[in-house]
């Protein structure tokens, strides 16, 4: 195994604006990365580039030191030691479940000893030995998402893809998967990249999660920094739930900003000749009640363990909040933040 | 480097040059040596002759008048049964639709031959009932009107397919829609449903327009013992009486019969293209009107229609077959099964005509399986201009007449090849080359259908778990559209068994097929036998439709013809 590297990868398919453009990314051995973005960013089409489903328009795909491929050439699919699990789970409906994990073997010219002994670790590994007879169809989404996953255990693939593996799944499914692929992460020790449009997911699960947006990546980071530290309006939007403030934050001032200086600068006007900023507060940030700045509460949406209640500062501006009470939309309540990210 | 291959395809390398050489000899080089005799003829000043020939004309005008009458007919019985069909909640649909498009699929000739021995002072079966015209009388399917009515029936089913496919796509809920408007039953069949069922209507008249005009059979019996020529039938007697001169004036002639199919096709094309109401959102349930006490008018209507389409045409060729010799009326004691005992075991040349053609349309169903298999795969994966091309290009002679695509594999093939210094024309092998092309596309639309519906994530997963190209098509592809794969050998066995008009020209002796032999036993004055074989053909036909309809329902949409 072997570090997977992505040099300034592009791809166009025509279509005037390129689907994936100038994306570089190294994806460490053993790493998990989550590929995470709104539908229609490109994330897909990288992993089927990786895959070698797709081939780079510009730049070049690299295990290690050897080339998977570049503008001229490409190692098919079949040849690149990767296995993958589709949205669809794409299990083969004319073959029982044993025969489907078993068929990368198979293909490899495994003996069949050896053969029904893996498929029988890699059923046992998802819990699925009972049913190696079924046919796919005759099992519900989780088991056939479990049996895609098995089949990826077989082999010892250099690296397992992902391609939004739980959007078909109902929630409580979700979270049990989401175990089962950290528990398969662990104990294969592959390479994994893992696309979704689901943040709770990327966090979950991932390593490290690369954001991408129009077909250019953002940021690349481990989940705690991206929440923490995410660079530039774009990431900030994405990840999380935070609002976004324009603030005439001093240019010398450090990114993270505390209440004293917010205080300050949100009945500020904008310095002469300078710039506002994209401040990011995130709703656990705000505390409602207390001395603060006034808000007039927009609305308070009941979500089970809080509210979210959307605010409007005297200014006009949108701030978020979480509270353990109900605050009624018109009321004017009073509000602290603790603390602020200038992207 | 190893291994490596140029990117963004999964294709081996071979496949495109492959199927792209087959449709070459299959379809190109023959359409191509057509055009240039032709272009030759007029160069030497032959086809002006042609052109001035007064038989070209008649048999141009017999063509069209035959033609257009005929379609009129098929579009009156056609619309009549898809609407009821379709719309409504008439009893018995199923086994009405399935019977209704049967005479598709029987071969023309054996219509032809039903049809004379149910009407006509001679037949055996209006005798049987003393009800048949006193002796002397004219037969009166020997005429234009006749062979009409015949294009008619034969061709309603077309008809019938084409407005059905329109019509189940009037979705119920926007006719309900239309009620709720305040529209009458009435003005909601006006208003909303005609204009959605507009498009298959053209389209499905064309359709019938255009095999009225390639239709051989029909115009073979009823046509040439009055003196009535149509094109098709024009040329087949100028191979009978062959002069140097015969190889141009086919050649024009088929190009006229080309020219006028083309123009029915480009209407077809434009009805079915230009006017492209697609269904919006997704509607569970097709319309479904209630026919209530109407059923009382309707089922008998359409029951008396098929009892004269189907039954006692059946009925009349049946009766034909059982008596001794034509003319003789069928009672206890005439009834005899004498012409079934020759056909089937005295006589060599039906059975040499079994042999031909069973043996024709089992190579050609499994040899276009294989072509199918590959050049599906090939048009679903790769969708450039080039294989757009190849995909017309093996469309184009399935969609001409069968005479025409004849006409074009005797000038191809009646000299000898070049290197091996063998001639095709006069054996068997030609008329094998003939119905490759001829029936390609038939072969071809329900494995493309099939493809078409396979996610292609099936495929990529196999390729990561190191398929290649040959292995993932035996494990996983094949498979998979292996049912639509039989539905389609099935079909170009029915079909290619059947076949009269491309073999007409092609056979010479010891390579007659069923249908050569059908009409020529027929000429000759036995259609005792004629009879018997028909039947056995007609029953072959419904056992193999029969096992199709059984097979229907494990097969994607669109791969069986009469259904939808």
């Amino acid at each position: 195994m072997a570090k997977l590297i992505l040099n300034h990868v592009s791809k166009d398919f025509g279509t005037g604006r390129p689907a994936v453009n100038g994306v570089s990314l190294d994806v460490r051995e053993g790493g998990f990365l989550a590929l995470l973005g709104p539908s229609g960013c490109g994330k897909t089409t990288v992993l089927r580039m990786i895959a070698g489903f797709e081939a780079p328009s510009d730049g070049a795909i690299f295990l290690g030191e050897r080339l998977l491929a570049d503008p001229a050439q490409s190692l098919p699919p079949e040849r690149r030691n990767m296995a993958m699990v589709f949205q669809s789970y794409a299990l083969w409906p004319h073959m029982s479940v044993a025969d489907n994990v078993g068929y990368p073997l198979k293909v490899r010219g495994v003996s069949k000893d050896v053969r029904r002994r893996r498929i029988c670790e890699a059923l046992d590994t998802v819990r699925l030995a009972d049913l190696a007879d079924r046919r796919p169809a005759e099992l519900s989404g989780g088991q056939r998402q479990r049996v895609a996953l098995a089949r990826c255990l077989v082999t010892q693939p250099d690296v397992v893809l992902l391609d939004e593996p739980l959007a078909n799944l109902d929630r409580h499914l979700r979270q049990e998967m989401e175990e089962t692929f950290r528990e398969f992460h662990q104990r294969s020790g592959a390479t994994m990249v893992y696309v979704t449009h689901d943040q709770s997911e990327a966090m979950a699960l991932a390593t490290d999660i690369a954001v991408m947006s129009r077909g250019e990546l953002l940021q690349v980071a481990s989940p705690q920094e991206i929440y923490a530290r995410p660079e530039g309006r774009l990431v900030g939007s994405l990840i999380g739930r935070g609002a976004i403030l324009s603030l005439a934050v001093p240019a010398a001032a450090p990114r993270k900003l505390e209440w004293d200086a917010i205080c300050a600068l949100l009945g500020a006007s904008a310095p002469d000749g300078g710039v506002l900023a994209d401040v990011l507060v995130r709703p656990e940030d705000v505390r409602l009640g207390g001395e603060g700045a006034a808000a007039r509460v927009r609305s308070s949406l009941y979500e089970g363990e809080r509210y979210s209640v959307t605010l409007d500062l005297a200014d006009g501006q949108t701030l978020r909040a979480f509270s353990r009470e109900r605050p009624m939309p018109g009321d004017t309540v009073s509000v602290t933040i603790t603390s602020a990210w200038r992207l | 480097m190893h291994g490596y291959v140029r990117p963004g395809n999964s294709q081996p390398i071979w496949l495109f040059p492959f199927i792209a050489s087959v449709v070459v000899v299959l379809s190109v080089l023959p359409l191509m040596r057509l055009a240039v005799t032709g272009i030759a003829a007029f160069a030497d000043g032959g086809a002006i002759e042609v052109l001035f020939d007064r038989t070209l004309w008649s048999a141009t005008y017999f063509t069209l008048v035959t033609a257009i009458i005929g379609t009129l007919v098929s579009l009156a019985i056609g619309s009549l049964f898809a609407f009821l069909l379709t719309l409504t909640d008439m009893p018995a649909r199923g086994a009405l639709s399935f019977l209704f498009v049967l005479p598709m699929m029987i071969p023309p000739q054996v219509t032809a031959l039903a049809w004379v021995q149910m009407s006509g002072p001679s037949s055996p079966l209006l005798k049987a009932l003393h009800i048949a015209p006193p002796l002397g009388s004219p037969q009166p399917l020997y005429s234009v009107g006749g062979i009409a009515l015949l294009y008619g029936v034969q061709h309603a089913p077309l008809v019938y397919l084409a407005l059905r496919a329109g019509l189940m796509n009037v979705p119920r809920d926007g006719m309900e829609a239309a009620r709720l408007s305040g529209a009458s039953a009435l003005r909601t069949f006006r208003d909303i449903v005609l204009p959605l069922a507009l498009p298959g209507m053209i389209a499905g008249a064309a359709i019938a327009f255009v095999s009225c005009i390639g239709n051989f059979g029909i115009p073979a019996i009823l046509g040439i013992p009055a003196s009535i020529y149509t094109l098709s039938t024009l040329v087949f007697t100028k191979f009978a009486a062959f002069t140097d001169r015969t190889f141009g004036e086919v050649a024009v002639l088929s190009g006229v019969i080309a020219l006028i199919s083309v123009a029915g096709l480009a209407v077809q094309e434009r009805a079915l293209g230009g006017r492209d109401y697609r269904i919006l959102g997704q509607s569970g349930a097709a319309a479904c009107l209630p026919v209530g006490r109407w059923r009382f008018v309707f089922l008998p209507v359409l029951a008396i229609l098929l009892f004269f389409m189907l039954v006692a045409p059946f009925l009349a060729l049946l009766a034909g077959s059982l008596v001794p010799a034509y003319g003789v009326p069928l009672t206890v004691e005439t009834l005899s099964f004498h012409a079934f005992e020759e056909v089937l075991l005295r006589q060599a040349i039906t059975r040499t005509a079994f042999a031909n053609s069973l043996f024709l349309a089992a190579v050609t169903a499994i040899g276009l399986l294989v072509l199918s298999v590959l050049a599906g795969y090939l048009l679903t994966r790769r969708r450039d201009a080039a294989s757009r091309m190849v995909a017309s290009l093996i469309e184009i002679p399935y969609a001409l007449p069968g005479i025409v695509v004849a006409v074009a594999f005797i000038l191809v093939f009646a000299a000898p090849l070049p290197v091996f210094n063998v001639t095709l024309y006069g054996t068997i092998w030609i008329i094998l080359v003939a119905y490759f092309a001829s029936f390609f596309a038939v072969s071809l639309k329900p494995v493309v259908s099939a493809y078409r519906q396979l996610d292609p994530a099936l495929e990529e997963a196999a390729r990561l778990a190191g398929a290649g190209f040959l292995t993932r098509l035996r494990d996983i592809m094949i498979p998979l559209v292996a049912p639509a794969a039989g539905a389609s050998v099935i079909l170009v066995f029915l079909i290619a068994c059947n076949e009269l008009t491309v073999s007409a020209l092609l056979w010479s002796a010891g390579t007659q097929t069923l249908g050569v032999v059908i009409y020529n036993l027929d000429d000759s004055g036995g259609s005792d036998l004629a009879s018997a074989l028909s039947v056995l053909v007609v029953l072959m036909v419904v056992a193999m439709m029969l096992l199709l309809e059984a097979m229907a329902k494990h097969l994607p949409k669109g791969a069986v013809p009469w259904r939808s």
